[in-house]
């Protein structure tokens, strides 16, 4: 019998063809089902319940069965059903908890054929045994499942599933065991001949499973969907159901059909949100193989047109229309997919993958100009002929950047030396003018430098001023007047200041006699250094800039040495403001690391190089104050212009210590992407003290909520080792409470220090205070702990 | 890591011993009192509804989260805002208690004092929702895919999605708390005496409190924690418990006094507070008059029932909110079936009877339910008591409680608000969610 229907139709396949089309319904539709020779389908709804025939060119009404002036609710279907066998059979679920026969052989309007009202609930489906012609199965919201003879006015059997409602049952296609699933995420498979109990049952998804679906030839395998937007087939040959494949979608999954004569594709829609239909091919889950985008609201039924066609889906849709897809007129996502990879390592590390083809044909290609080695791997995937996917191997690069270039130690350097808050503006920057100097980064140096310039209060001035003065020797240079300041009323520095008057080239000489001197007192006034003002701003760094200029300035400084707001100058030209505080550079390096010798080489550009003109040109500006808010348009593009060098951290570092005085001018969502850049730099080189006081600093609502999120944490208890997550200090299991201190006999639950000789201990502080006066253990166990 | 190690509590100890005492007894309630417990280290009281519910301890577990999920947690909103959004939603049914309770916490999570003169006086963003809010709690029905669109047209007060849903699961929250409050006679009185002068973090989480994360005054979680076990422990003995609380209130009282000398300022700000919060709960609502009316007399005219196939919970609502609002789905899901499977003397065919009910009468229908058993199940005076409650919960009106509850068991009554405030809850949220679900379809 079986074999005989499966040859007719077989044949019939032959014959199907037509297009991508489409008909409005009148109402939306619920389910939808066709006929065995794929040449008429049935759609059902609250609404409607109507049969189409499926012409060449259009969908034709064929037949209305919701007849009646007031149709009761019988007629309104949850699910139907059209006999795979005979073909005036259809059945219908209705939302009442009818189930429903219609014959369509009736010569009366009315095709009605039996009314089962057994369900107490709701009947989500209805199902005819593929073989038998007069079983049908149904599942309900009751819970239930019921068998259904249709020569019998009554359900021959009812199955208990013991758990929550039943939103789908379905017949093996070949023997007597049909699969239920249950609105609690658990699928049962029943023999149709044991009412009393189920054969088997397992827990397929979180929350509602929605559909299910035996596969059409290999009879082991069963796919399920649920609310949990997973499709997962399972092979049920085995003793226990094992889960083979697994799609993850992006809605709720309402109804899943196994591609006829494709053995790994199935089709799915979705219940909520989602209106396409996919289809799947069950290996590469990742992407849809295919994907039909007509719908404007949820697809609520989805059959293919004929069994063994695979290129024909019908579906009917809450928007009221009923389409014919073609599957060759399907967007396929693959296509669309960028098929190249390109990704940074954290080590400024370059992969890229792409189409191997791609990258042999490419000949003209360069190497990396930094880069001195390539790493090639190529992978090639075992080609499958009956898979449609193109074949594609692909071959990887890993471009290795230099590895002293491009280091990125400095990166780490920098965000840990770095200080953000807790000292005044002043000083913060000098900081970190300091920290990038030592770091061989001249030009961020002098940014900060800079910035403290423009930034500083000018309350401060008279200081500097006043530092100007003490040095009573009116000419000398500038930069004794700040070897003056940085040495105090040392004798040294008097007698240093008389023999320094005359060139530069003697200064630096004397420095270097100096040296140790020097540095006892750097690393005394360090603390206060940056808070005297901005004398010192005038020095830039030397390295970086053309001697002419460094020369013009210098000697522009000792001219106007008398003028107390000297930094007012600099916002003439960018360059200039760089220079001046070279030779305090040259003093720290000095002081502080042996570059002492690298440096001396640019001595000599200090002789003077006169320049009239420029100072002509700067004495005016020297006279007057510019406001801060003067230089915020000239920060927010110095700032922008690190971010886009890639150098986030500067960007970030900067808005922070500048605070309130910058935060306005820049719209919150780049700060916020500066931010998140910086932040992710610093968690993948695992700086989180770091990246956690950057969170901490940030006024951004976005970031700063970043520290709000997975706050809890979790403890064992210290005696029976088990997680105590509800009932705070007390162990629920050994009623003990956890971590007790031994000095103090409370429950510890900051920082617990333990001696690791007799694992006593307790809170740091008390434990702390007890080994001051006693060398024994606070327990009494007679152990010498020690703590260091 | 390193957590609060200045802020270590040693004087806690006491405390565990007691609650190690507890801890030996066993089953329910124990579970109850470590409940309250937690809600207890968290906000530094319990509130009333708490203690009522804690007759059903499963439940409770399910409510307090969702609702500290909702109020505390992850999501989009500002917590000023959520507490705000709180108000308005309670000051619809004027219920004094909740919009006490939320005016308190607004202010202690940094909220400006000034919003809560008025509406007029909050943000626009918010007085948008004043609509949304009105149909949402007097006739959930009329609420339309428009108002989903005014809400989210684009412009500066505009709404994002994420944001709106949460906004109306803490306005369908809360309305339907009004309702539970209304029906279990929650005295507002109580909440006053209960409010800590001390406590000024507000956002613990339960969990981080039950891992000692957090530092309670001692003097004052002892007493009140003792308090909440004798009043699980004996249910219902309303005066001892009363009288402890004014006893208790009085020591309260002292203690701020002496706060007081400590820190003027902070003393101000709480008497501020307190004034505020016994003003008039109409300040934050508009259209006073817009109240409940028969859903079946409109049907005709063009209001559609929702018909609960086509849209329910469990397949259509859980979808959407818990997309945009990510697992709060899970934690209603929970909810709603921890009130369905609660332990209770009423039969199933009884709770869904009160169930279905209360959605008929808020225009909700299910094709597979005879309505004809809500009036053989369900006395009318019975019937009668549920619409009050789902529908009117006004403080201002008097409730007459039927005799076959007030003969029951307290827990039975509480079951049946339990029961009202969820079916409430879920009807709104369905027409709310279907407003949005039209709203990304068009």
């Amino acid at each position: 019998m079986e074999k005989m229907s499966r040859v007719t139709t077989a044949l019939s396949s032959n014959t199907i063809s037509g297009k991508t089309m489409f008909c409005h319904l009148d109402a939306p539709a619920n389910a939808i089902s066709v006929c065995r020779d794929a040449s008429q389908v049935v759609v059902a709804g609250r609404n409607i319940f109507k049969i189409y025939t499926i012409e060449e060119e259009q969908f034709v009404e064929k037949l209305n069965l919701r007849v009646g002036r007031k149709p009761s609710l019988n007629f309104s279907c949850a699910d139907v059903m059209w006999h795979q066998m005979e073909e005036n059979l259809l059945a219908t679920a209705a939302t009442n908890g009818a189930v429903v026969t219609w014959n369509l052989g009736k010569p009366s309007r009315n095709k009605q054929d039996q009314l089962f009202t057994e369900h107490k609930r709701t009947v989500n489906k209805v199902c005819f045994h593929p073989t038998e012609v007069y079983m049908l199965l149904s599942g309900s919201q009751d819970g239930l499942m019921k068998c259904f003879d249709l020569r019998k006015k009554e359900s021959v059997s009812t199955f208990s599933g013991q758990s929550e409602s039943v939103r789908d049952v379905q017949f093996s296609m070949k023997d007597f065991t049909f699969a239920a699933s249950f609105e609690n995420g658990n699928v049962q498979l029943w023999d149709i001949r044991r009412p009393d109990r189920y054969e088997r049952m397992f827990t397929a998804h979180t929350g509602p499973v929605f559909c299910c679906d035996w596969h059409p030839d290999d009879r082991g395998w069963l796919a399920t969907g649920g609310r949990d937007k997973m499709v997962k087939v399972w092979d049920m040959t085995t003793n226990r159901a094992k889960e083979i494949y697994c799609v993850q979608t992006i809605a709720s999954v309402a109804r899943v059909k196994w591609r006829p004569e494709k053995r790994f594709h199935l089709a799915t829609c979705s219940m909520m949100v989602d209106h396409n239909i996919y289809v799947w091919d069950i290996r590469r889950p990742f992407i849809p193989f295919a994907t039909f985008e007509e719908h404007k609201d949820v697809t609520t039924g989805i059959v293919w047109r004929h069994q063994h066609d695979p290129d024909f889906l019908l579906s009917g849709s809450k928007d009221s229309t009923l389409y014919q897809h073609m599957f060759k007129d399907a967007t396929r996502p693959v296509d669309k997919a960028n098929p190249e990879g390109l990704c940074f390592g954290l080590m400024g590390d370059l992969a890229f993958a792409a189409k191997e083809s791609l990258i042999n044909s490419d000949t003209n290609r360069k190497p990396y100009a930094g880069g001195d080695r390539r790493n090639p791997l190529f992978f090639f995937k075992k080609t499958d002929p009956t898979e449609q996917f193109a074949h594609v191997s692909s071959a990887l690069t890993i471009y290795e950047t230099d590895f002293d270039s491009n280091h990125m130690d400095w990166f780490v350097n920098t965000a840990q030396r770095y200080l953000l808050s807790g000292k005044p503006f002043a000083e913060l920057c000098d900081h970190n003018a300091k920290v990038a100097r030592e770091l061989k980064r001249p030009q961020v140096s002098t940014t900060w430098t800079m910035l403290r310039i423009m930034f500083s209060d000018p309350a401060n001035l008279p200081a500097a001023g006043l530092n100007h003065s003490l040095s009573k020797l009116g000419s000398l240079p500038l930069m004794n007047s700040f070897s003056m300041k940085e040495m105090g009323s040392g004798l040294g520095s008097e007698s240093r200041l008389e023999r320094s008057k005359g060139d530069n080239r003697q200064e630096n000489i004397h420095l270097e006699a100096g040296n140790s001197h020097i540095s006892n007192n750097n690393e005394e006034n360090e603390e206060t250094e940056g808070s005297d003002g901005p004398a010192e701003c005038m020095f830039g760094d030397a390295e970086l800039d053309d001697d002419d200029l460094y020369s013009m300035d210098h000697e522009n400084q000792a001219e106007e040495q008398e003028y107390t707001l000297p930094q007012e100058g600099f916002q003439l030209r960018h360059e200039i403001v760089d220079n001046p505080s070279a030779p305090e550079h040259f003093q720290q390096d000095k002081a502080d690391s042996p570059h002492v010798s690298g440096n001396e080489a640019e001595v000599p550009c200090l002789t003077p190089i006169e320049s009239f003109s420029l100072i002509s040109i700067s004495q005016p500006l020297f006279t007057h104050h510019l406001p801060a808010s003067f230089f915020c348009p000239i920060v927010r593009e110095m700032l922008s212009y690190y971010a886009e060098q890639g150098d986030v951290q500067m960007a970030v570092s900067v808005l922070i210590v500048l605070g309130e005085k910058i935060r306005k001018e820049i719209d919150d969502l780049t700060q916020e992407h500066w931010y998140m850049s910086y932040i992710d730099m610093l968690q993948r080189f695992e700086l989180w003290n770091v990246s956690n006081e950057v969170i901490k600093l940030s006024t951004c609502s976005a970031i700063t909520c970043l520290n709000q999120t997975s706050t809890t944490l979790h403890i064992n208890c210290s005696n029976c080792k088990r997680p105590m997550s509800s009932k705070g200090w007390m162990c629920d299991r050994c009623h003990q409470c956890a971590s007790i201190c031994a000095v103090c006999h409370h429950v510890v639950k900051g920082l617990f220090v333990w001696c690791q000789g007799c694992s006593h201990g307790g809170h740091l502080e008390h434990i702390m205070n007890w080994l001051k006066s006693s060398a024994h253990c606070p327990a009494g166990c007679g152990h010498l702990c020690e703590y260091t | 890591m390193i957590l609060c190690t200045n802020k270590m509590e040693y004087p806690l100890r006491s405390q565990c011993q007691r609650v190690q005492k507890q801890v030996m007894v066993n089953g329910e309630k124990e579970r109850v009192s470590l409940l309250v417990m937690k809600a207890l280290v968290s906000r530094g009281s319990v509130d009333a509804v708490s203690q009522q519910m804690a007759t059903h301890p499963q439940y409770l577990e399910s409510f307090l989260r969702t609702q500290h999920y909702i109020l505390h947690m992850d999501g989009p909103l500002p917590l000023p805002y959520r507490h705000y959004i709180a108000i308005m939603a309670a000051a619809r049914h004027h219920c004094d208690y909740l919009v006490y309770l939320h005016s308190a916490q607004f202010l202690r999570v940094g909220g400006d004092h000034l919003w809560l003169q008025s509406l007029e006086a909050a943000p626009p963003r918010l007085r948008l929702l004043d609509h949304i809010n009105k149909v949402l709690a007097h006739q959930p029905w009329l609420t339309a895919c428009s108002h989903i669109q005014t809400l989210l047209k684009a412009g500066e007060q505009c709404w994002s999605l994420a944001e709106l849903v949460q906004a109306v699961v803490i306005l369908a929250h809360c309305h339907s708390l009004c309702s539970f409050v209304f029906g279990c006679d929650v005295n507002p009185d109580f909440v006053l005496f209960s409010k800590s002068p001390n406590d000024t973090l507000p956002a613990f989480c339960p969990y981080d409190a039950a891992n000692g994360n957090t530092n309670v005054p001692q003097s004052l979680a002892a007493p009140s924690e003792h308090r909440t076990r004798r009043r699980s422990l004996e249910s219902s003995c309303e005066m001892v418990f009363l009288r402890e609380r004014i006893q208790k209130s009085q020591e309260e009282r002292d203690k701020r006094e002496e706060h007081f000398l400590q820190t003027h300022q902070q003393t101000d700000m709480e008497e501020e507070e307190e004034m505020i919060c016994f003003a008039d709960p109409s300040r934050f609502i508009t259209d006073p008059d817009f109240c409940y009316q028969e859903f079946s007399r409109r049907e005709e005219d063009r209001f559609q029932v929702l018909r609960i196939q086509d849209y329910s919970w469990e397949d259509h609502g859980f979808s959407l909110v818990n997309r945009l609002y990510s697992d709060i789905g899970h934690l209603l899901d929970d909810r709603f079936r921890s009130v369905a499977t609660l332990p209770s003397l009423h039969s199933p065919d009884l709770k869904r009877a009160v169930w279905n009910y209360i959605h008929c009468v808020l225009g909700i229908r299910y094709d597979d339910y005879d309505y004809g058993e809500v009036n053989q199940l369900l006395e009318p005076d019975l019937k009668l008591y549920i619409k009050a409650v789902a529908c009117f919960p006004d403080a201002t009106k008097t409730l007459m409680c039927p005799l076959s509850l007030t003969a029951s068991k307290s827990s039975e009554r509480i079951h049946i608000n339990l029961l009202i405030m969820e079916a409430r809850l879920q009807a709104e949220l369905l027409y709310a969610l279907r407003a949005i679900t039209q709203y990304m379809i068009t």
